[in-house]
């Protein structure tokens, strides 16, 4: 066995399986471990099953499931002490994970219990040369400003990578790697209990993490305009955002507020349809790779953050997309 | 039962305006505000006061002394008291520092029931805070809780994760970060001011929380900021106009085209689903 540090990927868990978000953890631990010369562990909580070949394909040496044999789901500070055991166990120089809600809880409980760094969110990460240390860059400041941290005085380096930073890459079906169970025992560690999971409804597409994100302003012009945004989101399977004006003119509940003081997006496209886009509009929308506006006024501030400007009637241009997108479903049927 | 709610001071938003060069966000240099969430936090540990009669809320921060303000802040809309803690050593603390710092404190105060916190604050934004400072503490942490119910013994809470809501019971003492749904703060009342002026906060610093040197501040943070720079807005907008009947099939095709070279045009297995 290499007696150099690996770097330790943790897969992403949701209802009981290893999630897809995973290959791009990989993705970026492969470029991380190659850039060193070291292997790259995939540590998998809470189940024993799985597909744990593909997690190999897409570049991991080894597949560590740990678990502590009970069948309840892996919750948080169970979860976080089987990491700090395999951690202590494999002494890895880096451990890198999702920054979603499991990646965000677990991380920050294990770093403390080690009592080393983590940094929150990066977006890049790449190694330093001349130290071999982790560079972890990551915004801050509603998208404002870039950071790039380093731990350099303790192990293991820790970071929560965003979701979509990275592209897959790297799947190959001859890659060899090994499958090892560990089990921990984590017994007098379990104040907590799951009592009931209710999952999203089909069509309620978390908007963090959504791919594509569909948001509607006050020139919408009114509930029922908004609404045509919602059947578009539908169409395309994105996630529904709103402006707070949007919001308080009650066409959108809350939860569907991005910004400052709602959500932060970051999609590969944003499409900002009546939207004048403020400073705090903008804060939850700049990391985002593509901006899609539509606005009547060509002057508009949205303009200014956007790849692309229709500049025109924004309720007509929604139905008239709509009605684009189902010609195209008709038309691909037909063929 | 004794709640700490743990606050921080954060920039102000309301008078921010862009760089238009840069597109970074300019705030005027000392307007300062409650972190959001926290008010939120702030609240929910008051409506637990009103169902519980005989419970204390104290609000705790680490900062600057013009952290008072949010203490005060605090106070006005129900807290009964807060502490300050403060002294130049802290400064430049990382999360795990400031969460070493608040949990000291805690341990500090004694006897807490449950600990609330925002998920995240508005500037540094990591929403490491809680979760380190629960680990600290040795007690389970419930992260992104948009409905709390809390009795003598334990506390049941609505986790809003990615692709639903997890119900959990855990054992109190716990530590729960809340999110913006988990309540509509209301505006502090012109009494709540008033009672909250004659407040006090006493002022600890690292030799009432035996914490060492080396341990605190920037000295003591295992993370560094080594870098800080702007993200260049260099986007290129192309423009297509849609003011007449005859443009506007291609306004849609010009976002077709966007969404088809990116494969987002067929609902398909996204993330998040
Ligand atoms: C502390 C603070 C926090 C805030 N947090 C947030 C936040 O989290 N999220 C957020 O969104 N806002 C937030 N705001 C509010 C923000 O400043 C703006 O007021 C808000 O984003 C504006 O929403 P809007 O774009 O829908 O409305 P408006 O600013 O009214 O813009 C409407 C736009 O639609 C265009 N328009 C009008 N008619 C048409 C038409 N027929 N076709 C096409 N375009 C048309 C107009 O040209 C204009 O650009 C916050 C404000 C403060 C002070
Ligand atoms: C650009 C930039 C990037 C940074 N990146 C990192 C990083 O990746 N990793 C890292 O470890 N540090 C980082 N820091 C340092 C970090 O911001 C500070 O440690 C800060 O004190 C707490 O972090 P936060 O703002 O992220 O708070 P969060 O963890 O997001 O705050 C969540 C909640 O914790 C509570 N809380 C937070 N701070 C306090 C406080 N001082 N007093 C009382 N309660 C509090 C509040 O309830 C708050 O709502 C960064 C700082 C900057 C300026």
């Amino acid at each position: 066995m290499e007696s150099k540090q690996s770097v330790m990927i943790l897969a992403e868990i949701r209802s009981q399986q290893v999630h897809d978000l995973t290959w791009e953890m990989l993705t970026w631990g492969r470029k991380l471990a190659d850039k060193l010369g070291v292997q790259v562990d995939c540590v998998v909580l809470g189940i024993e099953q799985g597909n744990f070949q593909e997690l190999i394909h897409w570049g991991a040496d080894r597949v560590l499931a740990v678990t502590n044999g009970r069948p309840d789901g892996i919750l948080a500070t169970p979860a976080a002490r089987l990491l700090v055991e395999i951690i202590r166990a494999e002494q890895p120089g880096i451990v890198i994970a999702p920054a979603t809600t499991f990646g965000r809880t677990i991380m920050p409980i294990t770093a403390a219990r080690l009592a080393t760094g983590l940094t929150a969110d990066c977006t890049e990460l790449d190694i330093d040369p001349k130290d071999n240390l982790l560079l972890q860059t990551r915004p801050a400041i509603g998208g404002n400003i870039m950071a790039t941290i380093k731990t350099a005085r303790t192990k293991p380096q820790m970071a929560t990578v965003r979701p979509r930073s990275i592209k897959p890459d790297g799947f190959d079906h001859t890659r060899q790697g090994e499958v090892m169970i560990k089990q921990y025992d984590t017994a007098n560690a379990w104040p907590e209990t799951l009592l009931s999971f209710r999952h999203n409804e089909e069509n309620d597409i978390n908007l963090e993490n959504a791919d594509l994100v569909v948001a509607g302003g006050k020139g919408m012009k009114s509930k029922e305009n908004y609404q045509q945004l919602e059947e578009l989101a539908v169409l395309l399977g994105a996630g529904l955002g709103a402006t707070r004006d949007a919001v308080e003119a009650g066409w959108a509940p809350f939860a569907r507020q991005v910004g400052l003081t709602g959500k932060t997006v970051s999609p590969k496209v944003y499409i900002a349809a009546g939207v004048s886009g403020k400073i705090q509009h903008l804060a939850g929308i700049l990391t985002s790779e593509y901006i899609i506006a539509i606005n009547e006024d060509a002057d508009s501030q949205i303009f200014k953050v956007a790849d692309l400007g229709i500049i025109g009637d924004a309720p007509t241009v929604v139905t008239q997309l709509i009605q684009a997108l189902k010609d195209l479903k008709t038309d691909g049927k037909e063929h | 039962m004794k709640i700490i709610v743990l606050i921080k001071q954060v920039p102000g938003t309301a008078n921010t305006r862009m760089n238009p060069e840069t597109g970074v966000m300019i705030r005027d240099a000392g307007e300062t505000i409650l972190n959001p969430l926290d008010e939120h936090a702030v609240t929910e540990a008051v409506m637990i006061k009103k169902k519980h009669p005989g419970t204390e809320v104290i609000a705790l921060t680490m900062g600057p002394p013009s952290a008072q303000k949010v203490l005060r802040e605090a106070c006005a809309r129900g807290a009964d008291r807060g502490i300050l803690l403060s002294d130049k050593a802290f400064g430049g603390s990382d999360t795990l520092v400031t969460s070493r710092v608040l949990a000291a404190a805690i341990r500090k105060i004694g006897d807490t029931n449950l600990i609330l916190a925002g998920e995240k604050a508005t500037d540094g934004e990591t929403g490491q805070t809680g979760p380190m400072t629960a680990a600290l503490l040795d007690m389970p942490v419930l992260t992104f809780v948009h409905r709390l119910e809390v009795n003598d013994m334990h506390i049941i809470a609505r986790r809003m994760v990615e692709d639903g809501i997890e119900e959990i019971k855990a054992d109190l003492p716990a530590l729960v970060t809340v999110v913006k749904d988990i309540n509509n703060p209301p505006l502090p009342t012109i009494k709540g001011y008033i009672l909250a002026k004659k407040q006090k906060f006493p002022v600890w610093g690292p030799v009432d929380l035996a914490l060492e040197d080396g341990t605190m501040g920037l000295k003591g943070s295992p993370t560094r900021v080594v870098k800080i720079f702007t993200p260049k807005l260099s986007r290129q907008t192309t423009f297509y106009t849609a003011d007449t009947k005859e443009q506007l099939p291609g306004a849609a095709e010009a976002i077709i085209k966007v969404l088809k070279s990116r494969s987002l045009t067929e609902k398909g297995d996204r993330y998040g689903v």
